[in-house]
């Protein structure tokens, strides 16, 4: 099974990448943009068949390595 | 007095690290990632470096290698253990000292020489210490220190910022700070100041003829202090 998770930098955290993205994008004629945040795609193939089962090892995951939560959010993505 | 640096997959500054410990005294040894136990140490650094390529962010693979659990247990009983630059950057992400390492504020690696103020002496670290100021020397890519506003709340009702960049005279001021660090923050203690993480590099400034000595200020302090 595959999990998907996302993770975004919490409101108040500085994305002077995200920023730079803005700006870039700003130069290229896109100047309708309010703001780029920057972060992270995860795909997790798992061996757990069980769909709830899979999602809380993951949870799991991302408290313990993929996110730090000091400045990061995750959100896993329902399997289809 | 015994030390022990450990060495993760891409540190680089672990052999400097020895030679400067070797220096003042120490007897140092070199201590593999993959290790499960430390020697018995009165000092344990986590060097400078780019463990791991720095995946995912800096120093999360590292904080869980497999003699972490053994430094963990060290420092929770009360052992000194010192991380500078990416060892700092391990530190955050093990939970030994709050807050975490964020890309520098305009995107540039920063390598340089900076002065530090030393804002707490009543640690094993900085106690005795003649100086208030400090020059030690900087590089790196994610140092500007940021922590939740409770965080910083805690770090200053313990006193636990160890050291803020400054200007020679010890003025901590916006246009001093290389990174974007709250509060000009270079280093911190944990609670008990056992724990301590700073960006700088103490061991790039022991040879006078090379680069400073206030790294030798320190570093003899230091083993002073442990005896």
């Amino acid at each position: 099974m595959k999990i998907s998770v996302i993770i975004t930098l919490k409101k108040d955290v500085l994305d002077p990448q995200g920023k730079v993205i803005h700006q870039t994008l700003d130069g290229m004629g896109f100047d309708d943009v309010n703001e780029v945040r920057q972060g992270k795609y995860f795909e997790i193939d798992t061996k757990e068949t069980d769909n709830d089962k899979a999602k809380a090892k993951v949870k799991e995951m991302c408290k313990k390595l993929l996110a730090n939560l000091v400045i990061e959010n995750y959100k896993i993505i329902d399997p289809k | 007095m015994k030390s022990s640096v450990i060495t993760f997959p891409g540190s680089n500054c672990d052999r400097d690290m020895d030679v400067a410990l070797k220096k003042f005294g120490f007897k140092n040894k070199m201590i593999w990632h993959a290790d499960a136990e430390l020697p018995k140490s009165d000092l344990v650094v986590l060097p400078g470096g780019f463990s791991y390529g720095d995946y995912l962010r800096c120093g999360s693979m590292a904080s869980k290698s497999k003699i972490m659990q053994s430094v963990i247990n060290f420092a929770n009983s009360g052992g000194m253990v010192m991380g500078i630059c990416n060892g700092f950057q391990i530190l955050v992400e093990t939970g030994l000292v709050p807050g975490i390492l964020l890309r520098n504020k305009y995107l540039e690696f920063i390598c340089k020489n900076v002065f530090v103020k030393i804002n707490d002496k009543k640690n094993k670290y900085f106690k005795n210490l003649n100086n208030k100021v400090l020059e030690f020397h900087i590089a790196h890519n994610e140092g500007n220190y940021f922590c939740t506003q409770d965080q910083l709340k805690e770090i200053e009702d313990n006193n636990q910022i160890a050291i803020n960049y400054c200007d020679e005279n010890g003025k901590i001021e916006d246009q001093f700070n290389p990174n974007g660090s709250i509060k000009n923050i270079a280093g911190i203690f944990n609670k008990e100041k056992n724990v301590l993480g700073m960006m700088p590099h103490p061991e790039r400034m022991i040879d006078t003829s090379l680069s400073g000595e206030d790294g030798s200020l320190f570093f003899k302090n230091l083993i002073n202090n442990l005896k």
